[in-house]
């Protein structure tokens, strides 16, 4: 394998894993920039993952190929239905954020399964017909060496994710709504106190992240799963949310986190293609983007950096 | 409206998330047309209905008492540790790794010896976020979510790569432990017809009750309480805060490794590869939730949680109806119990301090305010 097909391997197979994770994080940046924490990602991506492959098994025939990018919109649908109630307990009904996000990600797994098992009478679903291919830039992808690696069997989802990501951050820091939702994110009885409403930007701050959520699922289920079981989401969610908290909570530095935990994701498994690579062992790939979590946020995190009101509750006095 | 006092208000939430969680449940089951009164009535006869389903439904308590407990310890000391999973994990591992190292020991020595190692284990996974949240003011939710991850692949490395061949009987998998280090008890088994239960159960009862002297009766029950109300009036009557939580940092990864040594020695009886993080974890949370952090809320609801899930299998073999309703049974119970403060309206206070009538904001029941922000 000469370095230019190498590098390329490496290039397109940490943009698939990354864009999953990339949209995701930068769903959970929304929701703890406006003070709620979300665990829940995880069962967010698991809701996103099932109702997209359950829309590509049905309308696979009547749609063809435009089936996957549909799916991203039923993904998107049902992780906000979801993310709804995260919504609702914690901001309406004071529930501690951690305990709901749990009670999602210990519904998604549980709800997702018995569905599949009630439509197919199986445990897990058949391999999906359509997914999202590989993508070549038309008229990019004939640039020489830097083509061949970035632009030409690639993946088109990644490029929109970095686009997201961008606009994710002129959203959170250019915009008006993106200064008030950071304010109840901050200070949320300052916020009331102007005359912002606090409750419905916590609302559109974790809607906002059952959307990116549910197609960050959608997303993994159809470029990366096929098929969609119990197994198909183990700890992507997580690791988006590790990838916001290295990213700082701000939407570009969760991609470039998102970014590197593909980029260690896809080396444990095309490692082996891959000379001096094939020699660590897996599991040092594996646990990487968590051990780094954890050393980024003993060493280079101060409790300055999340939002100050982040996790805590709202009760809007009388 | 109906008029309590605070402790039957105590009760009467949970048992009411109860009742709204099996509701749940059975508007699923007729979404899809199953039959919840059928359902409901094979899972309880799977679970209470023989002896060995109540040897299995038992079986399957003694770990999650064990998870449950470390949760609370953590809980009260305004510390969330959801890694318990990854400290039942390590103790798993190293409690099996034990047993297998040391296969000729007699018993009294090897059984002792393998719990403790796996206590030990557990304990030292839960001493890292609680190192880092004392120290560095290190969001131990987070870190306890990473450390799930990294023991999980961990333990699959470990298995694959570190044991000696001659412990494994396959690629995934560790061969049967010695009699000498097994939890399991004959006469026990032949009670509750050959079902898996084992002495762990009455090393779970033990450590309920000493729970309950620890939190209630000692000086260190009484400081992780008061550190987990205000960390820092503790701190300026002269305790250690950091020190509290280091401790019940490491008392929470002990229990759940314990959670982990039973499922090793006396469940399963060897080690095999994880998939995923171990269901005893947030089990275990979910246990210590609807318990209310009591030794006896504990004990009973680790029981209900058994026997949805072990009934859960009679329900899918008797009634055809999917595993996972009892997983979504359970999210719901926890969900109702996360929004205590709505199922808290429904009653009036008797003796609120005060008469004004006004809307009360405090939350209801138990929990500690230094709690845990990300």
């Amino acid at each position: 394998m000469n370095w230019v097909s190498m590098l390329s391997l490496i290039v397109s197979s940490t943009f698939v894993f990354s864009t999953p994770l990339i949209f995701t994080a930068i769903g959970g940046a929304f929701s703890e920039n406006g003070g709620i924490v979300n665990v829940g990602l995880e069962g967010i991506m698991v809701m996103g993952a099932f109702s997209s492959v359950v829309f590509n098994l049905t309308f696979a025939d009547t749609f063809g190929k435009a089936t996957p990018w549909l799916g991203l919109i039923v993904g998107a649908v049902v992780g906000i239905a979801i993310s709804l109630l995260h919504a609702m307990a914690t901001i309406n009904f004071r529930a501690d954020h951690i305990i709901s996000g749990t009670v999602i990600n210990l519904l998604a797994p549980a709800l997702s399964v018995f569905l599949v098992k009630a439509i197919y009478a199986k445990g897990q679903t058949d391999n999906i017909a359509q997914n999202f291919g590989y993508f070549s830039f038309p008229g990019l992808s004939k640039i020489p060496v830097i083509g061949q690696i970035f632009f030409k069997d690639t993946s088109l989802l990644a490029y929109i994710a970095i686009i997201v990501a961008i606009l994710a951050w002129w959203i959170l820091y250019k915009t008006r709504f993106g200064l008030h939702l950071r304010s109840v994110g901050e200070n949320p009885q300052a916020a009331d106190t102007l005359g912002l409403n606090v409750y419905r930007l916590r609302y559109s701050g974790v809607i906002i992240s059952g959307l990116l959520g549910g197609i960050g699922g959608a997303i993994f289920a159809q470029s990366i799963s096929g098929n969609f079981s119990a197994g198909t989401i183990v700890g992507q969610g997580y690791i988006s949310m590790a990838a916001m908290i290295f990213g700082k909570w701000n939407p570009i530095g969760a991609m470039g986190a998102a970014l590197f935990f593909g980029f260690a994701q896809s080396l444990s498994i095309i490692g082996g293609q891959l000379p001096g690579i094939a020699k660590i062992p897996a599991v040092y790939l594996q646990v990487a983007p968590y051990v780094l979590t954890i050393i980024v946020l003993v060493l280079f995190l101060g409790k300055a950096v999340m939002p100050k009101a982040d996790g805590t509750n709202y009760v809007k006095s009388k | 409206m109906l008029k309590v006092s605070q402790p039957i208000k105590k009760i009467l939430v949970p048992l009411i998330s109860i009742l709204l969680g099996f509701l749940v449940g059975a508007i699923v089951m007729l979404i899809f047309s199953y039959s919840p009164i059928q359902a409901y009535t094979s899972m309880f006869q799977g679970a209470l209905g023989s002896m060995s389903g109540i040897g299995e439904t038992l079986r399957q308590a003694t770990p999650l008492i064990f998870t449950a407990l470390g949760f609370s310890v953590a809980y009260s000391a305004g510390f969330f540790n959801i890694g318990m999973s990854g400290q039942a994990l390590a103790g798993w591992v190293a409690s099996v790794w034990v047993a297998l190292a040391y296969p000729n020991l007699p018993t009294y020595l090897l059984l002792p010896l393998a719990i403790i190692v796996g206590a030990l284990a557990g304990g030292l996974i839960g001493a890292i976020p609680g190192v880092l949240r004392a120290f560095f003011g290190t969001s131990e939710v987070i870190v306890t979510i990473m450390l799930n991850y990294v023991v999980l692949y961990t333990s699959t490395y470990l298995l694959q790569n570190v044991m000696p061949k001659s412990f494994r009987s396959s690629t995934d998998s560790t061969q049967t432990i010695s009699a000498h280090a097994s939890l399991r008890m004959g006469w026990l088994q032949n009670i509750f017809g050959g079902s898996r239960i084992n002495a762990g159960l009455f090393l779970a009862v033990i450590a309920i009750i000493i729970f309950w002297i620890m939190m209630k009766k000692t000086t260190l029950g009484f400081e992780i309480r008061s550190v987990g109300m205000n960390p820092f009036a503790s701190e300026y009557a002269g305790m250690s805060s950091k020190k509290t939580i280091i401790l019940s940092m490491v008392i929470s990864g002990v229990l759940s490794g314990l959670g982990g040594v039973v499922e090793g020695l006396g469940t399963y009886q060897n080690f095999f590869t994880q998939t995923s993080s171990l269901s005893i974890g947030f089990d275990g949370m979910s246990v210590a939730l609807l318990g209310g952090g009591s030794a006896l809320g504990i004990l009973l609801a680790s029981l209900l949680f058994s026997i949805l899930k072990i009934g859960g299998l009679g329900m899918q073999t008797g009634a055809g109806v999917p595993f996972e309703i009892v997983n979504i049974v359970i999210a719901a119970i926890i969900f109702f119990v996360a929004i205590d403060y709505v199922i808290g309206l429904l009653f009036k206070q008797k003796k609120a301090t005060g008469t004004n009538t006004g809307a009360k904001p405090e939350q209801v029941i138990h929990q500690p305010k230094g709690g845990s922000e990300i």
